[in-house]
């Protein structure tokens, strides 16, 4: 009797031990519904391929990254300037970084839209709202460790608005900096919240997430269950594995694609050195996703009647961030399947003002 | 009567459970009083050596250090000095002369202070922290006490 090749066998003794032949199974099994909104499954998918990818670069950027007042912004010079292909790595992590929030903000607001929050995927939706604000740490954290004069600034800025929080104001802020002003103590813990505590916690959640999304499957927005019940027809659907995934493929295909463009030919700048006792730079501007925060800050006034404006503008942001959090028990007409008008409107509303702040602030400055 | 008895099991699982509600009680309160940084004494000096005379230009300003936080020193038109803390009271960046406005500006939230330190634009909520300025011999001394 003819042997088998090694490579089989080998695939074989693996299969046994890992019984991977009932996950392909399960794979296979699981149905993806197909219809005119299919489109935005798909963004869910590229969101974790860039995680994938910023675990990948952010690797390899620690090989070289010493952190340290004295060290840091040398160090990435260093990288950029000297090792070979680290502008490559350093441009990817950044752009990687920036295209993941961007997508997550696609994500979250098509989810939004689509009303994918309903029973039983509210706890879905609550965990994709939390690997936003742990996505949107990482960028913050991680914006500090170049150690450069607009990322100085901008965490000055962004440390103390946590500071004017009522009651824990101080307490956070004092956290977040380690002592009362932005130092090399506040490199060390962003340094550490960014390459361990916030990962770790996002990839708990993406976790939580992932297994939540293959439980209960793609939710079918609500004109789909609809036609279905009109119809009698259920929707058509396709099996995740293989054809789901292949279209899974083609979008980080092209996610990859947009993403080396992107870091090759706008290459990640390092800027200045930060210097603490210089002044604040003209045009300084946080990371593109806060600048909706930002511009709001700008406009408010110092006062308002009895309070401080920005005082308010914070509460308004955190108030506004819970709302959006427990939208699911919130919008009373979705675990009928009705379309609550009000919430979609609401969402509309959300997308046009952060939209329109962020155009404001880098149109008029 | 025996119903009334606390099982075994029953015992072990309140005995357990209270422990590790203890310890992870204990554990908690020691991480987040692990964060919170001690308070590190600063040297905070009164008065500081901010400029020597000559060195600037009237209509001109230079930032110096004092103690740990940045300051302010602004030499007027008609050749006088005045200081103030260069800490904005907005979100705490750092101030700067514009000659070109001929007043103080932070770059962070254009916010805008006049020549006396009083915010007049913008968010800052309240006016600049002020200094004293003192000229002895060759050198300009800044002093808390405004």
């Amino acid at each position: 009797m003819k042997r088998e090749p090694v490579w089989v066998r080998i695939l074989d003794w693996l299969n046994d031990r890992l019984q991977s032949n009932k996950l392909s199974e399960l794979a296979r099994k699981k149905l993806v519904p197909v219809h005119k909104h299919s489109f935005w499954y798909l963004f869910g998918g590229m969101a974790l391929f860039l995680f994938l990818i910023q675990v990948v670069t952010g690797s390899l950027l620690l090989i070289y990254y010493r952190s340290g007042p004295e060290s840091a912004f040398e160090s990435v010079k260093f990288l950029v300037s000297e090792v070979p292909f680290g502008w490559l790595v350093r441009s990817v992590h950044s752009w990687s970084a920036n295209l993941m929030i961007a997508i997550l903000f696609v994500h979250m607001f098509s989810t939004f839209l689509l009303k994918s929050y309903r029973k039983p995927r509210e706890l879905t939706w609550i965990t994709g709202v939390l690997l936003l604000f742990v996505s949107m740490g990482m960028g913050f954290t991680g914006y500090l460790l170049p150690w450069n004069e607009l990322a100085f600034f901008a965490t000055k800025v962004g440390t103390q608005i946590a500071g004017v929080l009522p009651f824990l104001g101080d307490f956070v802020m004092k956290v977040l900096r380690g002592g009362d002003d932005v130092t090399g103590a506040t490199l060390t813990r962003f340094f550490g919240f960014h390459v361990f505590i916030l990962p770790a916690v996002l990839a708990l959640l993406l976790g939580l997430h992932v297994y939540l999304v293959q439980l209960h499957g793609m939710s079918k927005p609500p004109d789909v269950e609809r036609r279905e019940e009109k119809t009698g027809k259920p929707c058509p659907s396709v099996p995740f594995f293989p054809n789901f995934i292949y279209r899974d493929l083609i979008a980080w295909i092209f996610v990859l694609v947009v993403l080396v463009g992107l870091a090759v030919l706008a290459a990640w700048e390092l800027g200045v050195r930060a210097d603490p006792l210089a002044p604040a730079p003209a045009g300084i501007m946080p990371e593109w996703y806060f600048v909706f925060m930002f511009q709001t800050l700008k406009m408010f006034p110092a006062h308002v009647g009895p309070f401080e404006g920005e005082q308010l503008a914070i509460v308004g942001f955190i108030l506004a961030g819970l709302f959006w959090m427990f939208v699911p028990f919130l919008d009373r007409s979705s675990p009928e399947g009705a379309r609550g008008k009000l919430f979609t409107v609401l969402g509309i509303c959300a997308i046009a003002y952060i939209g329109v702040m962020t155009l404001v602030s880098y149109l008029v400055g | 009567m025996e119903k009334d008895k606390v099982s075994r099991r029953q015992f072990l699982n309140a005995l357990l459970g209270t422990g590790l509600f203890a310890g992870l009680l204990g554990s908690v309160y020691a991480a987040v009083r692990y964060v919170i940084p001690p308070d590190v004494p600063e040297a905070s000096p009164s008065m500081v050596v901010a400029a020597r005379v000559g060195e600037l230009n009237p209509g001109t300003a230079k930032i110096f250090r004092f103690g740990a936080k940045p300051g302010l020193l602004l030499r007027l038109p008609d050749g006088s000095y005045r200081a103030f803390s260069a800490i904005c009271t907005h979100l705490d960046c750092t101030v700067q002369y514009r000659s070109d406005m001929a007043h103080i500006w932070c770059a962070c939230h254009d916010g805008h202070y006049d020549l006396n330190g009083v915010n007049i634009s913008g968010p800052p909520p309240r006016p600049l922290d002020k200094f004293g300025v003192i000229i002895k011999g060759e050198e300009i001394f800044v002093s808390r006490e405004g």
